[in-house]
């Protein structure tokens, strides 16, 4: 079905109370906000009411995807936003996949989920076809099973996206995360929380139309075109990303002391360690398959082969299971792991049930400190042992984390902010506004990054990048605030466009201006980009200040400061003081 | 030499689908729906890619079963649609087992492959390419 450009300014809100849909032109959102973030904010501050539990039927789930999806190389993003019951403010996510191309190809720009159903279900959107049908007989099935179940009842093969939630998402532990096509996550901040809440297992999206080109754009458009695609293709984003993918840089991290180790007892892995982690070591030993997310040469995502013995006999098993630099982060050196095939086998584990893998890391890794600080003691743990690198006792945790068997367990669920309330060791507690830390102990960027970020995410304002840039030179704090507000102010209209964060030096403000206006998006210009971008992410930061987020109130872990950095020993004045620059930039004096 | 497309490697695949969305690039749509070539995984991405592509066959079932001569064979291999002929009544679409001829459910007519080569140029891979019908026969 033939539509045009503008028709896919159409949102389609669905109520699974109700179970009843219907479909707006919201060309006053893409107009202004172009899509994906800008576009996503806004429909949150419409749609979510101030104070709302995260997990109730009030909070809304918004997808958006933006002009480009679809059109150019690597626009190949999905954001979701919602009230996160992680941290209790902001929740967005992005993830790849096929589910851009999917949602955009369906006809819409965006969609929104509200209410809460009564029964188990899963959405099946087909173009304007919008179905609920029962989920009962998935409910409680791993994430992995319920794609291949899914695949097999749906149409729409190859041009579809499988959003689901594993059974983490339905015991809303808070952050468990959402699924798309086996190996992309909506990752961080509890999104399948969220759709657990709402008994919504999944949601399948496929697509049935194409976008018109003017025909007096045509030209321009295939110009415009190769163009970005030529700079996809040559820049050294496909050396980067695809040859080892993001692992690659893991070995460096480590050598440059930037890497959180078991806990960030320290911030470099003894040297055996960090050969075993390498890019290089995984893939000569593991990597199997390279794969792309739709509409992207790069090709960063990288699966494992796996194979093992489970019962005497020779019955083995492969498994296919993705790595990258994050979860090696987080599931490998946080948790002490000797070998990478214990940390193949525990992103199994994580990846089947639901969860955020990064989030799990470092939940885990505060438990193994608290137990060998005798905080947390058997009585506990259920009768668990807490070791760093014990594969065997962290499966069998995260299954209880799931099973939730005690108070315990229960409050692990709640992440490492809420758990160390509870228990002590907030000192080692590696959260910042709520979120689980990322890898990087890069200097003081990354932590700013970590701690002003709308989402609490290294991608926010890449404080790490930062970091490492500054080594060697003189800074003031001012600068380095300055610096990373202004990317992440730009960041934004990446992610409202919606590109890859790797494609981001090809989509440059120009190539930028040059593609909406190929596509018939005219008169924008780089100052209205930087205004926008500015807009959005102070419109992000106004709903986390809504919800309570107080810059005053942030806690900062005082491992942080105990532990030196590329930079040496951070101090937590500068910290503070660089918070209150901050707090003053975006006109929220502290 | 008449050339027709091949899948080169189905190794090299990485499902990026860039080869769909050239070919209906060519006729100023963004999407697939005009596209004769697809990429799906083999059953769950684990298992790779399935390429789907006409393969240009000498004697061609196709252009067999057409009623109405609108499918005729093209030199060296493979067809050419004359649409002006064709009453789209899909049994080129059923006998190609290949699953290789697609549909426009706007116009009611098969989509062909025109062995021009646009996918490829975009296969970054190298998983798809042209070849020369001779070559391989």
């Amino acid at each position: 079905m033939l539509t045009k450009a503008k028709d896919m300014n159409r949102v389609l809100y669905i109520d699974l109370t109700k179970k009843d849909n219907k479909i707006e032109d919201r060309e006053d959102l893409f107009d202004e906000y172009l899509g994906g973030s800008g576009v996503a904010i806004k429909l949150l501050e419409e749609e979510c009411p101030k104070g709302v539990d995260p997990l109730s039927v009030s909070n809304p789930i918004i997808f958006a995807v933006g002009p480009l999806t679809a059109l150019y190389p690597s626009a190949s993003k999905t954001v979701a936003m919602f009230k996160s019951p992680l941290t209790g403010n902001l929740g967005e996510s992005h993830t790849g996949g096929r589910s851009a191309m999917a949602i955009k190809l369906a006809g819409y720009g965006a969609i929104v989920i509200k209410g809460s159903s009564d029964i188990p279900v899963y959405l099946a959107i087909h173009g304007d076809e919008v179905k609920f049908k029962d989920a009962s007989s998935i409910w409680g099935i791993e994430a992995v099973a319920v794609g291949r179940i899914l695949r097999e009842v749906e149409p729409g093969a190859g041009v579809r996206t499988i959003i689901r939630i594993g059974r983490a998402g339905e015991k809303q532990v808070r952050y468990a995360c959402a699924v798309c096509e086996t190996y992309r996550h909506f990752g961080r901040l509890g999104l399948g929380a969220v759709m657990g809440s709402k008994k919504l297992k999944a949601v399948v999206i496929s697509a049935d139309k194409s976008i018109e080109i003017p025909k007096e754009k045509r030209k321009e458009y295939k110009e415009v075109y190769d163009e970005i695609q030529d700079v996809v293709v040559e820049t050294d984003a496909m050396e980067k990303y695809h040859d080892l993918g993001t692992a690659g840089k893991i070995y460096d991290m480590n050598k440059l002391g930037g890497m959180a180790y078991k806990n960030l007892e320290s911030a470099s892995a003894p040297e055996e360690i960090a050969r075993e982690f390498s890019g290089e070591n995984i893939a000569q030993k593991y990597l199997s398959r390279r794969v792309s997310c739709a509409h992207c040469p790069v090709g960063c995502i990288h699966l494992a082969s796996l194979r093992e013995l489970y019962e005497p006999g020779y019955y083995f098993k492969t498994s296919t299971i993705p790595y990258d630099n994050e979860t090696i982060y987080a599931l490998g050196f946080m948790l002490g792991m000797k070998s990478a095939e214990d940390y193949l086998r525990l992103i199994d584990v994580v990846d089947r049930i639901g969860m955020d893998a990064i989030s799990t890391g470092v939940t885990l890794a505060w438990a193994t400190e608290a137990y060998e600080r005798g905080i947390i003691t058997k009585e506990h743990t259920d009768g668990l042992e807490f070791h760093w690198g014990d594969v065997q006792v962290y499966s069998e945790v995260i299954e209880k984390i799931v099973a939730m068997p005690n108070e315990f367990y229960q409050n692990l669920a709640k992440g490492v902010e809420h758990v160390s309330s509870v228990y002590g060791g907030q000192d080692y507690a590696l959260a910042f506004g709520g979120n689980e830390m990322p890898e990087y102990h890069t200097g003081i960027a990354c932590y700013l990054n970590n701690l002003t970020g709308a989402r609490h995410s290294h991608l926010d304002s890449a404080g790490y990048d930062l970091d490492q840039k500054l080594i060697g030179k003189e800074f003031t704090l001012e600068e380095v605030v300055r610096a990373l507000l202004k990317e992440e102010e730009w960041r934004q209209i990446l992610s409202s466009l919606v590109v890859c964060f790797f494609a981001r030096k090809v989509y440059s403000a120009e190539r930028i201006i040059k593609a909406l206006d190929a596509i018939g998006i005219e008169n924008w210009t780089e100052g209205k980009l930087e205004d926008l971008g500015r807009v959005i992410h102070r419109a992000k930061m106004d709903f986390k200040f809504r919800e309570g987020f107080d810059l005053a109130k942030l806690r900062i872990p005082k491992r942080i400061f105990e532990v030196p950095t590329p930079h040496g020993l951070l101090k937590e004045e500068d910290v503070r003081k660089a918070i209150e620059i901050y707090g003053e930039m975006i006109g929220r004096d502290i | 030499m008449a050339k027709k497309l091949a899948a080169l490697d189905v190794n090299k695949c990485i499902g990026c689908m860039e080869c769909m969305f050239a070919c209906s690039r060519r006729v100023g749509r963004g999407g697939f729906d005009k596209s004769a070539v697809r990429v799906r995984s083999a059953g769950g991405i684990e298992r790779g890619f399935v390429i789907v592509a006409c393969r240009a066959c000498e004697n061609p079932p196709c252009a067999k079963v057409c009623p109405t001569g609108a499918l005729r064979e093209r030199k060296g291999g493979g067809v050419i649609l004359n649409e002006d002929k064709c009453i789209g009544c899909g049994f080129c679409a059923q006998a190609c087992i290949m699953g290789a001829i697609f549909w426009d459910s706007e116009r009611n007519k098969p989509i062909v492959c025109k062995y021009c080569g646009e996918c490829a140029n975009y296969c970054v891979h190298n998983a798809i390419g042209m070849v020369e019908v001779k070559a391989e026969a």
